[in-house]
C-alpha cells in the first residue's frame, strides 16, 4: 500500500513540471473566457484567439531571437497579448455593436484565425510553420532551497508561469474588489439594470471581450514558447479545453484554477502513460476524453443551480425590457 | 414571405462578395494578382470533367453537414457538433467496412446505416441533455466533438492500424468504398462517388419532411416559439431530441461520404473542417435544403480549385479557407449590411421627397 502511494507521489513530482507547462496556457485562456462571459458575451473563439497569439508571438520571437535572445520571448508574449486584444475586436464589434449571434461570430473567429495565420505564415516560410527557440526553465532564487516543496514547485520553472499566476490573482481582485469588476459582472447578469444604474454596457463588454482576446493570445504564445516550440496554425484544441475549464470551474477564478490543474494533469498523464508503468493500465482514451466528459457531467449536475452568467449569449438591446 | 426570401439571398450574396473581396485584398497584400488568383481558383474547380467530379465529391460531405446544421436550426437548435458526428459516422462506417466481407451493395447499405446511427447518437446526446437538463446544446456539442476526436484518435490505431503509419487506418477494400468504377470512369478518374446521389436524395427527403409533413411542421413550430408549440400540444422536449438526432444522423452520413467515399482511410488527430464549413453553408442558404446544395457546390469549387491555384501562382491554398471563414463572419454580421441598406433607402426617400417639394416635415 505504502509502496504505491510513494510511487504515485514520486510520479507526481516527476510529471509536475510538464503538467504545469500544459496547465498554464489553459488557465490564462480560460481566465480570458471568464472576463468575456461574465460580461455577457459568450466567446467560443478562444481557440482562434490563441492561434492569433501564437502567430504574433512566433513572428516576433523569430525576428528578435538573434539580436536580443533574452528579451525576444517577452516581446513575443507582449505582441501576442496586443494581437489577441485587437483580433477580439472583431468579435466585440459583431456581438456588441451589431447584436450578431455570438456563437456564429465565435466560430468565424476560430476559422478566420486558423486560415489567415496559416495563409500568412505560408507566404513567409513556405511550409506554414514557424520554429522558435523556446523559453528556458529557471530556478526561483531562495524558494527553490526549501526541502521537497522547493524542489517540486520552484525549480526548473518557466517565468511565464509566475506571470500567469499573478494575472490570476489580479483578475480575481479586479472582478470582485473593484468598481469595474462589479460593473462587468452586472453586465453579465442583468445588463438593463446595469444600464439603468449608469453603466455603459457596450463599453464594458468591449473591454471584456478585448481582455479575453489578450489573455487567450497570451495563452497561445505561452503554449508556443513553453510546450510546442513551433507555430503550425492551430492551438491543439486547448481553446476548447479552456472553455470546458471555464464551465467546470463554474465561472469563478478559483474554480477555473482547479479545473485547469485537473485537466492539465489528466492530459499530461495521458501523454506520458506509455512510459510510466503505473498508468499504462489506464487507457489513454479515458484520460483524454475525461475533461470533456466531466464537463458534461458538471453541466448536468449544476443545471439546476448553474453559476453561468444569466445574460451570457444574449445581445444587449436597450429597447427590450 | 417572398420578400423575406429575396432579402436573405441578397444578404448571402453580399456576404459572399465581401468574402471574395477580402480574399482579393489578401492576395494583393501578399504581392499576387487577385484576378489571376481567382481565375485559377475557379477554373481549378470547374475547368474539366475530372475537376467537376472532384468539386461534386468535395461538396458531398458539405451538403450533409450543411443539412445537419440547417435542420437543427429549424428547431431553434445550434448544431455545432457536426464535426464530431461526422467522425463517429465515419468511424462506424470504416469499422464495418474493414471488418465484414459482404457483397458490395449489402455492405454499403449496412455501413451507411451504421454511420447514420452513430452520428444520430452523437447528435441525440446533446439534444437529450438540452431537453432533460436544459444544458446548452452548443456547449454540449463542443464537448461531444472532442470526445469523438479522442475516440477516433485512440480507436483507429488500436483496432484498424494501417501498415505504414500509426496515424491512419488501413485502406478500405474497394468493395467497401462508395467509389464505383463506372462513376470514376465517367468523371475521368475523379474522387466522385455514390455519396453525391445519397446527398441529393437526402436533400429531397429533408425538404419533404420540413415542408410537407406534420413532423416538419412541429419541428419548425418548436423553433419559432417553444411555448406556443407546447401549448398547442406538441411534445417539445421529444422534438428537440429528435431534431438533434436527425441532424446528427445527417452529419454521420456526411462522415461516411467523406471517410469511405472521398477518402479511402481515416486519418486521426483531425477534427474535420466540413463540420464548420457546413455552418457557413447553412448560413448562406438561410437554412433552405436546396440553398445548402448550391452553397456546398460553391465551397466545393473553392476547395477543389485551391490546389490548382497554388500550383499556378504563389498564393497559398489556405486562401480558400480564409475566404470561407470571412464569409461566415460577414454572414454573422449581415445586420450591418441591412442597416446600411435601410439608411440608403431612407436617404433615397428623403431626396425624393425634397425633389417633389412635399417633405418639409417628418425627418428624424
Amino acid at each position: 500500500m505504502w509502496d504505491i502511494i510513494i510511487q504515485i507521489a514520486g510520479i507526481i513530482v516527476q510529471i509536475f513540471p510538464y503538467a504545469i507547462a500544459y496547465t498554464i496556457p489553459l488557465l490564462i485562456t480560460a481566465l480570458g473566457g471568464l472576463f468575456s462571459e461574465r460580461s455577457g458575451v459568450v466567446n467560443i473563439g478562444l481557440e482562434g484567439l490563441m492561434v492569433i497569439g501564437g502567430f504574433a508571438g512566433a513572428l516576433t520571437i523569430s525576428t528578435f531571437q538573434r539580436s536580443m535572445p533574452g528579451t525576444a520571448i517577452w516581446l513575443g508574449l507582449f505582441a501576442a497579448f496586443v494581437a489577441g486584444a485587437l483580433f477580439a475586436l472583431l468579435h466585440a464589434f459583431a456581438c456588441v455593436t451589431l447584436n450578431a449571434n455570438q456563437v456564429i461570430s465565435g466560430i468565424a473567429i476560430n476559422m478566420v484565425a486558423g486560415a489567415l495565420t496559416t495563409f500568412l505564415a505560408r507566404n513567409m516560410t513556405g511550409s506554414g510553420n514557424v520554429r522558435i527557440r523556446g523559453m528556458l526553465r529557471q530556478d526561483v532564487p531562495v524558494l527553490s532551497e526549501i526541502p521537497i516543496l522547493g524542489k517540486t514547485l520552484f525549480t526548473q520553472t518557466y517565468a511565464s508561469t509566475w506571470v500567469v499566476l499573478a494575472i490570476l490573482l489580479l483578475s480575481a481582485f479586479l472582478l470582485y474588489k473593484t468598481k469595474f469588476g462589479l460593473r462587468l459582472r452586472a453586465c453579465g447578469e442583468h445588463p438593463h439594470a446595469a444600464d439603468a444604474a449608469g453603466v455603459n454596457v457596450y463599453l464594458i463588454r468591449y473591454l471584456a471581450v478585448m481582455l479575453s482576446g489578450a489573455f487567450a493570445g497570451l495563452g497561445g504564445a505561452i503554449f508556443l514558447a513553453t510546450v510546442s516550440g513551433e507555430f503550425s496554425g492551430s492551438a491543439g484544441g486547448i481553446g476548447f479545453l479552456a472553455l470546458a475549464a471555464l464551465i467546470f470551474g463554474q465561472w469563478k477564478p478559483i474554480g477555473i484554477l482547479g479545473a485547469a490543474f485537473f485537466f492539465g494533469f489528466a492530459t499530461t498523464i495521458a501523454n506520458v502513460s506509455q512510459v510510466i508503468p503505473l498508468f499504462s493500465n489506464i487507457p489513454s482514451i479515458l484520460l483524454k476524453t475525461f475533461p470533456f466528459v466531466v464537463t458534461l457531467v458538471a453541466l448536468v449536475l449544476f443545471s439546476k443551480s448553474s453559476q453561468a452568467p444569466r445574460a451570457a449569449g444574449e445581445p444587449y438591446d436597450k429597447g427590450k425590457r | 414571405m417572398r420578400i423575406k426570401l429575396s432579402k436573405d439571398s441578397i444578404l448571402s450574396l453580399v456576404a459572399v462578395i465581401l468574402g471574395l473581396t477580402a480574399g482579393a485584398i489578401l492576395m494583393r497584400l501578399t504581392g499576387n494578382s487577385p484576378i489571376e488568383g481567382y481565375r485559377y481558383l475557379f477554373s481549378g474547380g470547374a475547368m474539366n470533367i475530372e475537376r467537376i467530379g472532384n468539386t461534386l465529391a468535395t461538396a458531398t460531405p458539405l451538403i450533409f453537414t450543411g443539412l445537419a446544421v440547417a435542420f437543427a436550426f429549424k428547431t431553434g437548435l445550434f448544431n455545432i457538433g457536426a464535426s464530431g458526428q461526422m467522425l463517429m459516422g465515419g468511424l462506424g462506417a470504416t469499422a464495418v467496412g474493414l471488418t465484414l466481407a459482404w457483397p458490395k451493395p449489402i455492405l454499403l447499405t449496412v455501413m451507411m446505416l451504421v454511420a447514420l446511427f452513430a452520428g444520430g447518437l452523437w447528435g441525440a446526446i446533446p439534444g437529450w441533455l438540452k431537453a432533460k437538463f436544459n444544458v446548452h446544446e452548443v456547449v454540449a456539442s463542443i464537448m461531444m466533438n472532442w470526445i469523438a476526436f479522442w475516440t477516433v484518435y485512440y480507436a483507429v490505431p488500436a483496432y484498424f492500424k494501417g501498415p505504414f503509419l500509426e496515424t491512419e487506418s488501413r485502406r478500405l477494400p474497394s468493395s467497401a468504398s462508395l467509389k464505383v468504377p463506372w462513376l470514376t470512369n465517367l468523371f475521368q478518374g475523379s474522387y466522385i462517388n455514390l455519396g453525391i446521389f445519397i446527398a441529393i436524395a437526402t436533400i429531397i427527403i429533408i425538404a419533404f419532411i420540413l415542408d410537407r409533413t406534420t413532423l416538419g411542421y412541429e419541428l419548425k413550430a418548436v423553433g419559432h416559439n417553444k411555448h406556443a408549440a407546447q401549448a398547442s400540444g406538441i411534445n417539445v422536449n421529444q422534438r428537440i431530441v429528435l431534431s438533434m438526432a436527425i441532424a446528427g444522423a445527417l452529419a454521420g452520413l456526411g462522415g461516411a461520404s467523406f471517410y469511405v467515399g472521398f477518402a479511402s482511410n481515416m486519418q486521426i488527430g483531425v477534427l474535420p473542417s466540413q463540420g464548420f464549413d457546413g455552418m457557413a453553408v447553412a448560413l448562406l442558404a438561410a437554412n433552405s435544403p436546396w440553398g445548402v446544395f448550391s452553397g456546398s457546390i460553391f465551397f466545393g469549387i473553392l476547395h477543389t480549385g485551391k490546389g490548382f491555384m497554388n500550383a499556378m501562382t504563389n498564393i497559398p491554398p489556405e486562401i480558400a479557407d480564409t475566404i470561407i471563414a470571412t464569409i461566415i463572419y460577414f454572414a454573422a454580421t449581415s445586420v450591418l449590411v441591412e442597416r446600411l441598406w435601410v439608411r440608403l433607402k431612407k436617404k433615397k426617400i428623403l431626396r425624393f421627397l425634397e425633389k417633389s417639394d412635399v417633405g418639409a416635415g417628418g425627418g428624424e
